[in-house]
């Protein structure tokens, strides 16, 4: 199969979604960062002029726009930027997009993608490399989509653009460059179906986006020693496959969870809750989270690496919980 | 007499709908009263001159955003006034389910988008609504109706400038109602606090064609609508209207009073006008207002408005009763409606 860009393959998802339906519009056309790879979105701007809108900065007004035209029967796919952009556009997002399906008891629908680049980056400092996901998961009504290889963003942007509801697309800009096998048909990849990424007997790894490709680079490191890690990429928080986790679980014992929000409330801590909810029978250890620490992310490059989920982190939690009896 | 000339059938489709508002909310204020519903609630009385005409000269097909102070919205486009009524006492059989409550009534289909309680929400909503219509190449217009409190708000800012750039086909109705009002200080219900003298400043320093009127003025806010929506269908971009209307004493308070009981024969006999807020009620009322024009015009008779009227009561009391006998929703579909 042929390889390709994470970056390319969401520019050809989004080429097929603006050609198959004239109600779907881009708001923010910078979706693959300021990278080099951002050319990609020429030709995209060329073919669809009139459906491609380049917004003021003005993210509240953008995110609220993007329920309205949503709810008037439109399909916009609107590009925040950087997840920590997303906080400035935050009532739109949790109090209007949210809310409004259930508030209307299902009369409304609010088919609207945003996208984001979360995480940290290299340099963004506090306010470029939050990772909004856990707070979002926090607030009732939006779905959560971590697409973490070419393959995952390709079939999974076309079913956010397709859903009836709103869809929080969450990008991090070093998965941009990653290649990997994307067929060249159009497929969509359903929500809630966690993908294995690595099958494993020992150690159960989750992981969502870009430190999926931490976790994997963990996993071989820790082959070498002996140790069988299985890493389980959700792809969905909100609808979230809470079988496959579990099942991974019962059959290896272990759980590390792996995340780049912060610790407390964050997606690892909420996915260990859950395992240790209904999965406490399968547990021979505790479960271990490698996280961001609850602190903003400092600029310098080895106060940045401090906090970040590095696969050494993950190896040295592997041991422990292997060690532990 | 109103500054604008208006046609009979005009005139009276108007004042049907304002009649329907005005008995509406004098009855949701006695079931609050009766204790039939619990929430913080937000009443329309004084400014239904303004809605139920820009209501009037919308299309079926035109989408419309309103805010907390929704109820004369929804009734005054001719909304089913007992979903409405449920809605507010949280009953199954209202407009959401009981899911919104008197915060939240939203129509979708009568073109109504989500109906926000966030102050300046509506804006945006609205303003996304001409978007997608504009994407979808439909020639209908989108309505946002705030109160002036609103223009506090950066995204009602924001949207100007987007609405302005893309030529959006929206029309702000801005319900300036702090006249009158008391204002925290006082002990009131919060207004306006603002550095500007006009806020239709804010709106033309984008270049927004901006329209004042006397939002008691049937004839007036008509025109202004007209022109508004005729703009925005020819594809000139949004226009911004501002309309003033006295607060209706009732809503001075934090919590809503009955401190008016409407009366039509009040429009023809002032001897019937007593009490602390005689004034409101005898130069600011619009219903009286409206009831006054039309007779004076020749489009009715006191007695076929009157009879009017009675129609009216009649309709909101069945809504009320209808509100009251419906069932409470079930417990076990409260996590119904979150996703599609």
């Amino acid at each position: 199969m042929r390889k390709i860009s994470y970056a390319a393959a969401m520019v050809e998802a989004l080429r097929t979604s603006l050609a198959e339906d004239h109600r779907v519009s881009l708001v923010g056309s910078y979706v693959l960062g300021l990278g080099p790879k951002r050319v990609l979105m020429d030709p995209i701007r060329a073919e669809f002029p009139d459906r491609i809108f380049d917004p003021p900065t003005s993210e509240a007004a953008i995110v609220s726009i993007g329920a309205g035209a949503a709810m008037a029967g439109a399909r916009p796919f609107v590009d925040i930027g950087t997840g920590s952009f997303t906080y400035v556009g935050w009532s739109p997002l949790v109090n209007e997009a949210g809310v409004a399906r259930h508030m209307s008891n299902g009369t409304l629908s609010v088919p609207v993608v945003y996208h984001m680049l979360h995480g940290i980056r290299g340099g963004g400092a506090a306010q470029h490399s939050h990772s909004p996901q856990a707070m979002l998961w926090n607030a009732a009504g939006l779905e959560i989509v971590l697409p973490a290889s070419p393959y995952d963003v390709k079939g999974l942007l076309r079913s956010a653009i397709k859903s009836d509801n709103p869809t929080v697309f969450v990008n991090h800009a070093r998965l941009m460059d990653i290649e990997g096998d994307v067929p060249e048909d159009d497929y969509m990849i359903p929500f809630g179906r966690a993908d294995i990424k690595r099958p494993g007997r020992d150690v159960t790894l989750i992981a969502t986006s870009y430190v999926v490709q931490t976790a994997l680079t963990a996993a071989a490191t820790l082959a070498n020693e002996g140790i069988d890690v299985e890493v389980i990429d959700p792809r969905t928080l909100v609808p979230l496959d809470r079988e496959t986790i579990l099942q991974s679980v019962a059959r290896t014992g272990r759980l590390v969870t792996v995340d780049e929000t912060n610790l407390s409330c964050g997606i690892a801590s909420e996915l260990s809750a859950i395992v240790a909810e209904h999965g406490f029978k399968s547990l021979r250890a505790p479960i271990l989270r490698v996280t961001r620490p609850d602190i903003p992310t400092p600029f310098s490059q080895p106060l940045e690496l401090a906090i970040t989920p590095t696969a050494d982190k993950i190896c040295d939690a592997v041991r422990r919980i292997m060690a532990w009896t | 007499m109103t500054s604008k000339a208006i046609d009979r059938r005009t005139g009276l489709s108007i004042f049907d709908r304002m009649l329907m508002m005005r008995h509406f909310e004098e009855s949701v204020i006695q079931l609050y009263k009766q204790g039939r519903f619990v929430s913080h609630y937000h009443i329309y009385i004084g400014q239904e001159a303004t809605g139920g005409t820009v209501l009037e000269a919308l299309g079926e097909k035109d989408l419309i955003c309103t805010t907390h102070r929704n109820h004369g919205h929804i009734i005054g486009r001719g909304c089913d006034p007992n979903k409405a009524m449920a809605e507010i006492l949280g009953r199954e059989t209202g407009f959401n389910g009981g899911r919104g409550g008197t915060l939240h009534i939203s129509d979708a289909s009568r073109g109504f988008l989500s109906t926000s309680a966030i102050v300046g929400g509506c804006a945006g909503l609205a303003t996304g609504a001409a978007f997608g219509l504009k994407v979808k190449r439909e020639p209908n217009v989108a309505v946002g109706f705030f109160g002036d409190g609103s223009l506090e708000e950066g995204l009602v800012i924001e949207s100007f400038n987007i609405a302005a750039l893309w030529k959006l086909p929206v029309v702000y109705v801005c319900e300036n109602n702090s006249a009158g009002a008391m204002g925290p200080q006082q002990g009131g219900y919060p207004t306006a606090i603002t550095a500007t003298d006009s806020f239709t400043r804010l709106p033309a320093a984008y270049g927004i064609h901006c329209l004042k009127v006397d939002g008691t003025d049937i004839g007036a806010v008509h025109a202004a609508a007209t022109e508004a929506i005729k703009r925005c269908r020819a594809g000139n971009g949004p226009v911004f209207i501002e309309a003033f209307t006295m607060r209706w004493p009732g809503s001075s308070p934090l919590w809503p009073e009955l401190a008016t009981v409407t009366d039509l024969n009040q429009a023809w006999d002032a001897s019937l006008i007593v009490g602390p807020n005689a004034d409101w009620v005898q130069h600011h009322d619009p219903l009286l207002r409206a009831a006054r024009e039309l007779v004076a015009a020749g489009h009715a008779s006191r007695d076929e408005l009157m009879a009017r009227d009675k129609d009216a009561r009649s309709r909101v009391a069945a809504a009320a009763n209808f509100a009251i006998e419906s069932p409470m929703p079930a417990p076990a579909t409260v996590t119904n409606h979150v996703f599609a």
